[in-house]
């Protein structure tokens, strides 16, 4: 007997794929939240001189992969991992878990995905999506920032996971291997445990383009991008930072308000109260990342017109979010939980 | 952010998808809703997709001008940069340069135009009789 696939919109493909795949196998608890906090999914790093779809290369999150396997390392659960040299092989194996009903998580480029709109298909690969069966030579998958389940062509779905470039999927396939009920007390172990790498990540991370000192780093750089670069070029690399910050998959707030919710959740399973404080800080800095788009976006939108004050207003706020992050995280660090 | 303040404006995604956004509900606890967009991030795209059609438009000039082989132009068309084509392709960045000559490009082997071709999704003949 196959069980049905309940598709799962989330705000994030990996947090979702991670939710959907672990609820599917019993662990009905689990909330996009709940993954992406477990996972110490919040980061931040702006990987100076390296510049991406002519803008600067700045993540909010942690490396993809990293929040699935830390989530379910955490629950006692074995992911099981598949890459392959050979198409035919990736097909093949992909198709045989079909044949055994066993949906499963693959490694994707949106460039050619074609339900998505072509305004979003740039060559990036690391997009998550699910496939929970073949009907008439499609793929019926399951991508988690979309509303409903879609379909992929054969031709469609080779071409997506064997994408080359940076990040090159190579047909990479995943899904969790005998997952077995989980404790109150297990549960409660991977939050604390999540929080507490979190915060050393986003306040210890070495050297000062990475964790909260990652963020000042880039409000030093935004003072600067109008003399180095020019008005309109300066203008486009605001927009990358909006962009990374606010796109479909965050949840908006560059991933802020997602964590503020997870801690929100981590307070009623720790019944710690103070958790809900700092929930609240939390999303004070996505409403402040929210703002400092808001006047990105004065900005890219005039284009050339705009002047340095503007820019300086952009990296000031950015100078009060590394605060209120650094401060939030401290508190995190030190606080006594479990 | 507030479940009120989520934005609703028009974008790319719709009759597509809409937007998963963590907001706040007006008890105070955190639910989700969906957006169809938001103003600030379609300026922000629309700028992205600008500045590609004028980098296109460029590279089809320079082909015009006898500057640049139409590896270079399609390369652009497609979104794609040197380690994207490399990848793609299987040649070293070096010497995807030096195919972005039109004197080079004139003399290559019919195995590598028939590459080129496939990676850009077009016939051989569209690629070398692609004058600008």
């Amino acid at each position: 007997m196959v069980k049905e696939f309940k598709h799962i919109q989330t705000a994030h493909c990996e947090n979702g794929v991670a939710t959907s795949l672990l609820r599917y196998h019993g662990l009905d608890f689990m909330t996009e939240p709940l993954v992406f906090g477990m996972g110490s999914g919040i980061f931040y790093i702006h990987i100076p001189f390296l510049v991406i779809s002519g803008g600067p290369a700045i993540s909010y999150r942690t490396m993809p992969g990293w929040i699935f396997s830390r989530a379910s390392k955490a629950l006692g659960v074995k992911v099981h991992r598949e890459k392959f040299r050979s198409e035919t092989e990736a097909k093949n194996y992909l198709d045989q878990k079909i044949k055994e009903g066993v949906p499963v998580g693959c490694q994707v480029s949106v460039y050619n995905l074609s339900y998505l709109p072509p305004e979003y298909r740039f060559h990036f690969n690391a997009h998550n999506l699910i496939v929970y069966g073949k009907e008439n030579g499609n793929y019926l998958v399951s991508d988690p920032v979309m509303e409903n389940v879609t379909l992929l062509s054969e031709e469609d779905m080779m071409k997506v996971r064997f994408a080359k470039g940076p990040l090159a999927p190579k047909g990479h396939i995943y899904f969790p291997e005998n997952v077995q009920a989980v404790s109150k007390e297990l549960l409660r172990k991977g939050i604390i445990k999540g929080i507490k790498r979190n915060s050393r990540d986003m306040l210890y991370v070495p050297g000062n383009i990475a964790g909260v000192a990652g963020i000042k780093y880039t409000s030093k750089k935004i003072r600067q991008w109008r003399d180095k670069l020019g008005p309109r070029k300066a203008g486009l690399f605001l927009g990358q930072i909006v962009r990374m910050q606010e796109e479909i998959g965050t949840g908006g707030g560059g991933f802020r308000f997602l964590y503020a919710a997870f801690l929100e959740q981590a307070a009623t399973h720790l019944q710690e109260d103070k958790l809900i404080g700092i929930s609240e800080e939390f999303t004070k800095a996505g409403d402040m990342w929210r703002q400092s788009a808001v006047q990105m976006g004065r900005i890219y939108k005039g284009r050339t017109n705009n002047n340095q004050k503007d820019f300086e207003v952009c990296a000031d706020l950015l100078l009060e979010i590394s605060d209120i992050e650094k401060q939030a995280f401290k508190k995190l660090f030190k606080m006594k939980l479990g | 952010m507030k479940k009120e303040d989520v934005p609703q404006d028009k974008s790319a995604l719709e009759g597509i998808t809409r937007d998963v956004c963590y907001v706040k509900n007006s008890d105070g606890t955190y639910t989700t809703d969906l957006s169809t967009g938001w103003e600030v991030k379609k300026d922000a795209l629309d700028n992205a997709w600008e500045d590609i059609k004028e980098r296109v438009e460029e590279a089809r000039k320079a082909v015009a001008k006898g500057e640049k082989s139409p590896v270079y132009y399609f390369m652009e068309l497609k979104l794609m940069d040197l380690t994207i084509l490399s990848g793609y392709t299987g040649y070293w960045k070096f010497n995807i340069k030096r195919h972005f000559k039109p004197s080079v490009f004139q003399s290559l082997s019919e195995e590598k135009y028939k590459k080129y071709a496939k990676t850009f999704e077009i016939s051989v003949d569209e690629l070398k009789n692609f004058k600008g």
